[in-house]
């Protein structure tokens, strides 16, 4: 009697102690999720359905916000004057910059790659830019570039060319914003460097084997290895043209040389000169935070997201046919 | 007598590559290496632009008599120390529950957080906004300092990476000796992953030491809770001071960068490698 009780107990305590087991796993998980389930729904998956309510309204901070429908986008897509330039600025800095950048900074992290000496050094030096302050970077620039005194067109002259008006011309002052974007290459250069000195030394030896120079052991070992890295490269470049604002608008601020007092309201320098540096960040701040148009402002940035969402998707997608997975087999 | 005469093994497959190629391959070393020099003398031209020319002490000492440089950079080191704290305590307990627990929707949580980690933040600084103006936070530094003590996705991508790569047997080790997971966490992990908190942590400090976009949305209004960034911003403007003192303002602005950097270069480049090669 007594031991078949005990041979019926043992097995629901047991559970019983499984259960209890689970459960305190559970929360165990659930406390250390915690912040980060707190801050996912506040800080990101709030403001997102919230992005597409405002985005069918008229809100402007002080009364509360009015249903209309649909006009924002109808007004976005088809009547806004200055979206059109926007979205041409932002496509331009985006088709322009980073395939400079990834080309640049391969180029950079293949000659560090090969040094013999002094690779830290010279790593460092590559780098440091990458770690200046955008702001400062910009300031830096905007001086260099200077049309009259800059350095760069006084070195110039002495060539016997006259220098471009840089930030203060609306053709060069896109190309004045990518090259300060080369200078600050230095993370897509050190990531590139580590994947390029960690291409299998045995693949290059059987590459020479086979008689391939050179030339063709970049293109058929060097690049398809670390293609992985320069997908990563793509998309986070196109995800970081999408958001272009800081260098905008510093650059437009300060190259303007206007006498704009701090919170005033009346001065509008943003997209200087001519609206060529207005990107579409640049162009929702400003409905957003100088105009206070929440609604259009929302509206903007849904459309941001979803072009930043498919073009993402996109990219993968297509990569499948050119990017190698090493070992992605096992 | 016999072994003398055999020549050692090594000599024989090691043989001198040909003249010709020893040449090309110099030549080559030396080319490669010239270009480096040429490239990394332009890398450090803006740099040098920076620095008064004729160098002047009074230039640095003007900066702070035109602008309450000290204001800003006190509110610089509250927001960037204060957020870099939140980071840390925050993104660590996370990325231990994504790594070394096992649990449903493990997986979908941290699909969550590369959604997260993709997604531009300029889509939801709207909604915040009028968030914070409700709670009437816009005009401090309250807005840019809170969202970072709930966990930040790419810290939390990067230490979980790292956490990934710390050998079961340690944990298993200390599950034996009677652990719970939260000691576990608190001794075993802490320490091994070191390294990785290092470059969370500089990798916070550095990108809201040098954050423009956020401060100017909610301080723009407000001068006495200007950072560094948004001063510097408005330096030449505000007073319309000479280019000098601008270029003087500036290089104050990157030197504590510059020195960060270099007291912790190793952390950097160790981060920097683990996010994107392993990403």
């Amino acid at each position: 009697m007594a031991s078949s009780a005990a041979a019926t107990a043992q097995p629901l305590d047991r559970t019983r102690a499984r259960r209890r087991a689970a459960w305190r796993r559970r929360r165990l998980v659930l406390l250390l999720m915690a912040p980060w389930l707190i801050g996912f729904s506040a800080f990101f998956g709030y403001p997102l359905v919230m992005s597409v309510y405002l985005s069918f309204t008229h809100y402007d901070l002080l009364s509360s916000p009015k249903w209309i429908g649909t006009a924002n986008y109808r007004y976005l897509f088809t009547q806004d004057p200055q979206v059109g330039e926007a979205v041409k600025n932002t496509l331009w800095i985006i088709a322009v910059m980073v395939p400079l950048q990834v080309v640049f900074a391969f180029g950079v992290a293949l000659m560090l790659a090969r040094a013999r000496r002094g690779v830290g050094f010279f790593r460092t030096i590559f780098y440091l830019p990458a770690l200046a302050p955008p702001v400062a970077a910009t300031l830096a620039f905007v001086y260099i570039l200077n049309p009259a005194t800059g350095p760069v067109n006084v070195l110039l002259k002495h060539l016997g060319i006259d220098g471009p008006l840089w930030f203060q011309s609306p053709s060069w002052s896109k190309p004045s914003l990518v090259l300060l974007g080369l200078w600050g290459v230095g993370n897509i250069m050190i990531i590139f460097l580590a994947a390029i000195l960690d291409v299998p030394r045995h693949l290059y030896e059987s590459a020479e084997l086979d008689g391939a120079g050179p030339l063709q052991r970049l293109r058929w070992v060097t690049l398809p290895t670390i293609s992985p890295v320069i997908l990563f490269s793509v998309v986070i470049g196109v995800i970081a043209g999408l958001q272009y604002f800081t260098q905008a608008y510093v650059a437009a601020n300060v190259a303007s040389g206007q006498a704009s007092q701090a919170g005033d309201q009346t001065v509008n320098n943003l997209g200087y000169p001519e609206a060529s540096t207005l990107f579409y960040p640049v162009e929702l701040y400003q409905h957003g935070f100088r105009y206070f148009n929440m609604g259009y402002a929302s509206a903007m940035s849904v459309l941001l997201l979803v072009v930043a969402f498919t073009i993402t998707v996109l990219i993968i997608r297509n990569s499948r046919r050119w990017v190698h997975y090493v070992g992605a087999a096992k | 007598m016999s072994t003398a005469s055999v020549p050692v093994p090594t000599a024989l497959t090691r043989r001198k590559p040909p003249a010709s190629v020893r040449r090309r391959r110099f030549l080559m070393a030396v080319a490669n290496h010239s270009m480096l020099i040429v490239a990394a003398v332009v890398f450090l031209a803006p740099f040098s632009h920076l620095w008064p020319n004729p160098f002047r002490w009074q230039n640095f000492v003007d900066v702070f008599h035109q602008a309450p440089i000290f204001r800003w950079a006190l509110n610089t080191m509250i927001y960037a120390c204060l957020a870099t704290l939140g980071v840390v305590v925050s993104s660590i307990p996370v990325a231990y529950a994504l790594s070394r627990i096992r649990w449903r929707g493990r997986n979908l949580a941290f699909g969550l957080v590369l959604i997260a980690l993709m997604l531009p933040p300029v889509v939801s600084v709207v909604p915040l906004y009028v968030m914070w103006a409700k709670l009437g936070l816009v005009g401090g530094l309250g807005p840019l300092i809170i969202p970072n003590w709930f966990g930040d996705a790419f810290s939390i991508f990067l230490l979980r990476q790292f956490f990934m790569t710390i050998p079961e047997e340690y944990l298993d080790a200390a599950r034996v000796d009677g652990c719970g997971e939260l000691r576990i966490l608190a001794t075993v992990v802490l320490r091994l992953a070191k390294p990785a908190i290092a470059a969370v942590a500089l990798f916070s400090f550095l990108y809201t030491f040098n954050d423009f976009f956020l401060p100017l949305l909610y301080t723009r209004e407000n001068p006495s809770r200007w950072v560094l960034q948004i001063g510097l911003s408005e330096f030449r403007s505000l007073h319309q001071v000479q280019w000098n003192l601008t270029m003087a303002a500036t290089l104050l602005v990157m030197a504590p960068v510059i020195i960060v950097f270099f007291l912790a270069q190793k952390a950097f480049v160790e981060g920097v490698t683990l996010t994107g090669v392993k990403g």
